[in-house]
């Protein structure tokens, strides 16, 4: 059944692929949402099966490769961490599988674009069911690779091509420091094996080798070079640069990406290497200061874009920045059960963003909406309950998910905790301040449309309307029901080991603990604040974000700008590289190699032959002549040498 | 006076040069090369008869006989194509049969 699980979207994913030209639109829709559906309610089954059975599973499959002391084998590992994930994955995936069959229904290659979806799923699911790091890094390219494909979808778009590779490069830098600390692991632990590595961390806490003259800690080592892994795949401060720009692609591919496959990968590995991070401190405290600089840095930009889709993904951003911050306070349960809920709220803000993009003739500009909610209430009506739990309204998934999170870092103690604690607090209330911002400038206030786009608003079809239901219900429920299990006071019965905590780290113990009044009700009032202060500016008095974006010109185009990270990195790092390329380009490869190699050589060859053939006048005496000579000349020879000489 | 081998033999070389000569001297006509390649066969054929008479080898003039029929053959088969070629090309002037120039 586990195998089923992960190959279903695969079978799918290449019966689309390879034969879409055959089975149509309506049976490439069908071949890969069926399979994927199936997938789904498996991995229901899975995840009563391990979780509530408590039994880890393995399935193998077969050996990879060998190699000395390299043993890389297709195992599928199934404990309770991996039964979450594919829930998340399958479930959203399949629901994003069926907005598409409404949302891309005017497409020109919908078998394409249903094969890459379930490409994606499949590759996230390698890697959530991988039981060593190179079936891990199988999943990684994997999802690198079909993300790459998606974001690119519209190839005849220049900007979706930019966008695509501009994912897909800064991916690799993420990823090069991913091999690189898979590399470090097999030189330290001789194994890739999940298991033997986590069973032999403990014994090299604290240890440290030589590299260029300094004594560095290995298991730090190790881990920081996994988390720029992380980084890359989970869009963090410095590699995020990839996440806004892959709008580019369709909008169910935008919820994918943000919801299930990709950027919870990071997330994930953090959670599954627990072993190794919990060894390593330093590693955690970099991890919680990334992850809350993160959390604090996108929401700060999403407050002033105007983009729909870009302000969600930069909510998904800082979102990601609020797991980081409570994995690396050890509290991996939190960072996981933040990953759950915020999958179906972000899947249903991104659909929910589609139909009103939809519903809108393909305009995705805010400053052109308004006044939607009337035309289209039942998106009204979805979206806000996706914004209600995103900015943690009481007992929605958000306001269970999120609050842990942060009392998780006033839990912990350190000074690291309490700056991600203060850090979480205020972006709580950035968060409720965009996502309302968000909402009031799409479905409130005066129509900004021409009439002409307005007269055409439509509900979306039932197809994409139904996977919203489901979303909006995990939404507003999955945090109710998972938290106590997830979070509470018998986490450790749920997990089953599969995350490893120090007795010395023990934060789970104390979220649940008495706190003073103040750090109780402070995640969820900063929610309101935010609340009222975007009504306020953009239902009350929308003059005021004007004259503050006037009054405060600097920092709003610093905001704008997005902190100037894609102006800095064209700068340091973009232009440098196509200068250097140029120089290699035309210096070395057109004028040394090819001037050298293969043009020189056929120059000299064709300057040669031109000589030659001036030999050949075409008169028959010159060639008899030319024969004449030759025998007489040889004559001569044998006269003189004799026979033998 | 007695006439001897060397007298034959003088007589063929000259033959021969004049041959040699007629081809690589001669800017006009192809007929004329073809004359001269006559020429340059009678020399040998000279020189096959001449040896076999004063060696007592019939063999030699069994051997001009040949070379005779070759000629005459050859002559032929070289006037005929000179023929095809006079009519496709309207002229067979030495000088203008360079196709083969690079």
């Amino acid at each position: 059944m586990i195998l089923a699980v992960v190959l279903l979207p695969l079978g799918g994913a290449l019966l689309a692929g390879f034969f879409g030209r055959w089975l149509g639109k309506t049976g490439s829709q069908l071949v890969t949402c069926i399979p994927l559906v199936l997938s789904a309610i498996f991995a229901c089954f899975v995840f009563a099966d391990v979780v509530v059975g408590g039994h880890a599973m393995k399935v193998p499959v077969a050996v990879w490769f060998q190699s000395g002391d390299l043993t890389a084998q297709w195992l599928l590992r199934v404990d309770s961490l991996t039964a979450i994930m594919m829930i998340v994955v399958t479930v959203v995936s399949a629901l994003v599988h069926i907005y598409s069959v409404g949302y891309m229904a005017h497409d020109h290659s919908v078998p394409r674009f249903m094969a890459y979806l379930s490409l994606f799923t499949f590759a996230m699911l390698a890697l959530v069911t991988a039981d060593n790091f190179v079936q891990l890094f199988f999943g990684w390219e994997g999802v690198g690779l079909a993300s790459y494909l998606l974001i690119g979808f519209w190839y005849d778009r220049p900007s979706a091509n930019a966008a695509a590779i501009k994912a897909f490069v800064v991916n690799r830098v993420g990823d090069f420091g991913f091999a690189l600390g898979i590399f470090a692991i097999f030189f330290v632990f001789h194994a890739i094996q999940f298991d033997t590595v986590f069973t032999a961390a403990p014994g090299l806490a604290g240890k440290s080798f030589q590299f260029l003259g300094y004594n560095v800690d290995i298991l730090t080592t190790i881990c920081l070079l996994l988390f720029v892994g992380a980084m890359g795949k989970s869009a963090q401060l410095g590699l995020h640069t990839w996440l806004p720009d892959a709008m580019e692609g369709p909008t169910p591919v935008s919820a994918l990406i943000h919801a299930a496959t990709m950027v919870t990968a990071g997330v994930f590995m953090v959670a599954r290497c627990s072993p190794l991070f919990e060894q390593a401190p330093i590693a955690l405290a970099f991890v919680t200061i990334i992850g809350a600089a993160t959390c604090f840095f996108a929401a700060t930009v999403g407050l002033v874009q105007n983009d729909i889709k870009r302000v969600i993904a930069y909510s998904t951003c800082s979102q990601l920045g609020y797991m980081f911050f409570a994995a690396g306070l050890s509290a991996y349960p939190v960072a996981i059960f933040h990953l759950f809920t915020h999958g179906f709220i972000k899947a249903l803000l991104f659909l929910g963003s589609g139909s009103v993009i939809h519903a809108m003739s393909d305009e995705q500009d805010m400053r052109k909406m308004g006044g939607l909610w009337r035309r289209i209430p039942f998106t009204y009506a979805m979206m806000v309950i996706g914004t209600l739990s995103l900015m943690g309204f009481p007992l929605t998934a958000g306001y269970f998910s999120k609050d842990a999170a942060i009392f998780a870092a006033y839990a912990r103690g350190t000074d690291v905790g309490m700056f991600a604690f203060i850090i979480g607090c205020f972006v709580a209330f950035l968060t409720a301040l965009y996502s309302w911002r968000l909402i009031f400038m799409t479905f409130h206030g005066k129509p900004r449309a021409s009439d002409e786009v307005m007269h055409h608003v439509h509900e979306s079809p039932l197809s994409m309307l139904l996977p919203l239901v489901v979303l909006a219900i995990g939404a507003l429920l999955a945090g109710a029901l998972f938290a106590p299990v997830f979070v509470g006071e018998h986490w450790a019965q749920f997990w089953h080991g599969a995350v490893t905590i120090l007795p010395a780290h023990d934060v789970m113990a104390h979220i649940e603990a008495h706190k003073p009044f103040w750090v109780e009700s402070l995640p969820t009032a900063a929610g309101f604040i935010g609340l009222a202060l975007a009504w306020y500016c953009y239902i009350r008095r929308p003059d005021i974000p004007v004259s503050a974006a006037r009054t405060q010109e600097p920092l709003y185009l610093f905001l704008l700008h997005k902190w100037y990270f894609d102006e800095l990195y064209e700068v340091a790092l973009v232009r440098p590289a196509k200068w250097l390329g140029r120089v290699l380009w035309k210096g070395g490869d057109g004028i040394v190699i090819d001037g050298l190699g293969p043009d020189g050589v056929a120059a000299t060859v064709l300057a040669t032959t031109r000589r030659v053939v001036l030999l050949q006048t075409g008169y028959l005496y010159h060639y008899a002549f030319a024969m004449l000579l030759g025998v007489a000349l040889l004559v001569t020879y044998y006269m003189f040498a004799g026979p033998h000489g | 006076m007695q006439i001897g081998l060397e007298h034959y033999l003088t007589l063929a070389a000259v033959l021969f040069t004049i041959g040699v000569f007629g081809i690589f001297l001669n800017r006009k006509n192809i007929i004329v090369i073809l004359m001269s390649i006559e020429l340059m066969l009678l020399a040998v054929n000279i020189n096959l008869v001449a040896f076999s008479a004063f060696l007592h080898d019939l063999v030699g003039q069994v051997f001009a006989m040949f070379v005779l029929t070759v000629a005459a053959a050859e002559s032929a088969i070289g006037l005929s194509i000179l023929v095809i070629f006079f009519r496709n090309r309207g002229s067979i002037e030495v000088e203008d049969i360079n196709a083969m120039r690079g």
